[in-house]
């Protein structure tokens, strides 16, 4: 096990190391974001546009529905509450003074020395989330998370890590975005997600940033034998660049992981959006499925899939609407069979929207963009339930937009 | 109700309709007979006003307006409805929300419709995605009992289903023909008009026909009874509609 120091020096010398993808970003550009922030007791106390900025990224204020709810606001937790005493919730840093094992799960999976972002991720001993649910515990609702940017021109660094024990089950929603009004920021966040043997995690991330925001997400997955891990992925408002490519590790046999992307890349808007899956257990099976849309920005759909070890299944499934000139999709899909009995297949489509389809609907009586806002909307849907209904709503307006600017 | 004037149509550039001259009276059905290949389809499609189906001469009339430049929701907004033979999939996009979409403003007890066509199961799958050839046909159906149209243009209603299956669609175009109509006017024997393009003649065991027309090579051959043109096509062919109409200039 390597020691503080050595991560600590590690990290110091990868600070300028760029990253693979993406746009390079100069992290002394900014300001590291505060950790001097207001405490929320109850999150309905919060003004109408704070609760809204929540909603938008599947944040329900009214906690009825939730086993736990946490915010963080720049660098620091604004709220921190649990409803379900059987799993925890909790800050990083608090969870680290609690339990001394937690310490072997810390930069265990996100090397600290893989780019700038994990380096600075790691030398500004970044807070998060931690959760846990332990051994058999199965909570009935999900717990939710925030991690908001307060101010402009900021950097903010967040270090997560989840844990699903053995036979327990979870799941989770985790809202990101900025206050209303910031517009320029950096938002840094290295999430460890560890489930045990039998565990089963349903993780969904709902993006909602600014125009000039860039963002790196570096997650890693470790399952074990018969662990389930799905993530659902939703990006539908502006940002400058996301560029992300969370790995999942099927570490024990018969382990299972299923990523959903849906995306919407705007003018100025660059999305390298990936997701990486290693088969290193027998009979693990894996699911990667995009579905993106440019009216102008560019879209990188990234799927790797590595085959290590026999009887693994994998599909990769990248398909990518151009809605207007201008746009970009470019849909990399990399298989790889180290081993003779694996079966990992891809199907990767690019392009405009059929306009057959779109005349079909208008000989049906419905408007092109009504037609055009119809056929979004099915193709976005690969069935993600359980998101609140004001987002569910917030996600139809965006689509019928869309649908409006396409035509 | 529908007036074709000298239409001539091109797709590509190559020409497949040619000088075509049709009428639909209101309450009328009116059917097109033709070999494979006459361009019975490409006219239907272009009645409805589908791209890439150029129209490079001629007129289409609707109800006295001229609609030959009209898009193709405007067309569906004044009236005309159609069933094609191979609609696209639409992936994502539930049944039942298209039906809920198209019937916006009319009452159509959608529950009761779907059962009916026995497509209550289908509601929740995705528009014509996996659908068999008579799914696909009802489900057309049930879509253009929540359009309610005038003007129902329907390309071979029969292909591709099943013996129980044409009984079942023979029936609800009968019913959804004289139903009453948006535009009926009292003094005609049915609301809607119909132009239905048949092979076999399967659907007239289902549904009265007016009018026949026998289209070959583009253009339209003759007009007349549409039973004896069954009889006749049956035991003759329609080399001897061709010989006719060569004949007759």
């Amino acid at each position: 096990m390597q020691s503080g120091t050595s991560l600590k020096e590690r990290a110091e010398k990868a600070i300028e190391k760029s990253a693979m993808y993406g746009e390079d970003f100069d992290l002394n550009e900014f300001e590291v974001a505060t950790r001097e922030v207001p405490q929320t007791e109850d999150l309905e106390d919060l003004d109408d546009e704070f609760k809204q900025t929540l909603l938008n990224v599947g944040v329900l204020t009214d906690d009825k529905e939730r086993s736990g709810s946490f915010l963080m606001l720049d660098n620091a937790v604004s709220h921190s509450s649990l409803k379900d005493p059987n799993i925890e919730l909790m800050s990083l840093h608090e969870a680290l003074e609690k339990h001394d094992w937690l310490k072997d799960y810390s930069w265990k999976l996100v090397a600290v020395d893989a780019d700038k972002y994990t380096a600075k991720s790691y030398l500004e001993n970044a807070n998060g989330y931690f959760i846990r649910a332990p051994a058999g515990q199965k909570s009935s609702m999900p717990v939710q998370t925030c991690l908001m940017m307060g101010h402009k021109d900021v950097a903010q660094t967040v270090h997560n890590i989840l844990i699903v024990e053995e036979d327990a089950k979870l799941d989770v929603i985790t809202g990101c975005t900025t206050k209303k009004g910031v517009e320029r920021a950096m938002h840094l966040g290295i999430s460890e997600i560890y489930v045990k043997k039998g565990g089963v995690l349903n993780f969904t991330m709902i993006h909602n940033w600014a125009g000039d925001v860039g963002v790196r997400p570096r997650t890693v997955i470790h399952l074990e034998e018969g662990a389930s891990f799905v993530n659902n992925y939703i990006l539908l408002k502006p940002v400058r660049s996301i560029q992300s490519y969370p790995t999942a590790i099927l570490d024990g046999e018969g382990a299972f992981a299923r990523f959903h992307t849906i995306a919407v890349a705007h003018p100025g808007s660059e999305l390298d959006l990936g997701s990486r899956v290693l088969f290193n257990a027998p009979n693990t099976k894996a699911e990667l499925i995009s579905r993106t849309i440019t009216t102008g920005g560019k879209v990188i759909a990234r799927g790797e899939m590595v085959a290590n070890e026999p009887h693994c299944k994998g599909h990769l499934e990248c398909h990518g609407l151009v809605l207007k000139d201008g746009g970009t999709q470019l849909a990399i899909p990399v298989l790889e069979a180290n081993v003779a009995d694996v079966e990992l297949t891809h199907e990767a489509a690019v392009g405009r929207i059929a306009r057959e389809q779109v005349e079909y609907l208008m000989a049906r009586g419905l408007s092109e963009e009504d037609a055009v806002g119809m056929i979004v909307r099915g193709f976005l849907d690969v069935g993600i339930t359980g998101l609140p209904e004001e987002l569910a709503k917030d996600i139809d307006d965006t689509i019928a937009q869309i649908g409006k600017d396409a035509v | 109700m529908l007036e074709i004037k000298d239409l001539t149509v091109e797709i590509g550039g190559r020409k497949i309709l040619n000088k075509v001259n049709l009428k639909v009276e209101q309450g009328s059905t009116t059917v097109l007979f033709g070999p494979n290949g006459a361009g019975k389809s490409a006219l239907l499609m272009t009645l409805m006003g589908f791209s890439g189906y150029d129209i490079v001469g001629g007129q289409i009339l609707f109800k006295g307006e001229d609609i030959t430049h009209l898009s193709v929701n405007e067309r569906a907004e004044r009236g005309l409805g159609i069933m094609t033979q191979r609609p696209p999939n639409l992936t994502g996009v539930k049944l039942k929300d298209l039906v809920k979409v198209i019937s916006n403003d009319h009452s159509l007890d959608t529950e009761a419709a779907s059962k009916k066509l026995d497509m209550d199961r289908f509601m929740d799958r995705d528009v014509n995605v996996g659908f068999s050839g008579g799914e696909i046909k009802r489900s057309e159906l049930l879509q253009l009992s929540a359009q309610n149209p005038c003007l129902y243009l329907l390309d071979e209603p029969e292909s591709g289903v099943d013996l129980v299956s044409i009984e079942e669609i023979g029936t609800t175009i009968d019913e959804l023909l004289s139903s009453r109509s948006k535009c009926s006017v009292d003094h005609h024997k049915r609301g809607n008009s119909a132009l239905i393009i048949t092979h076999t003649g399967q659907v007239l065991d289902y549904v009265e026909p007016d009018v026949g027309y026998i289209l070959c090579n583009g253009t339209v051959m003759c007009r007349g009874n549409p039973r004896e043109m069954l009889k006749e096509i049956k035991a003759q062919g329609y080399q001897e509609c061709i010989e006719c109409k060569v004949a007759r200039l």
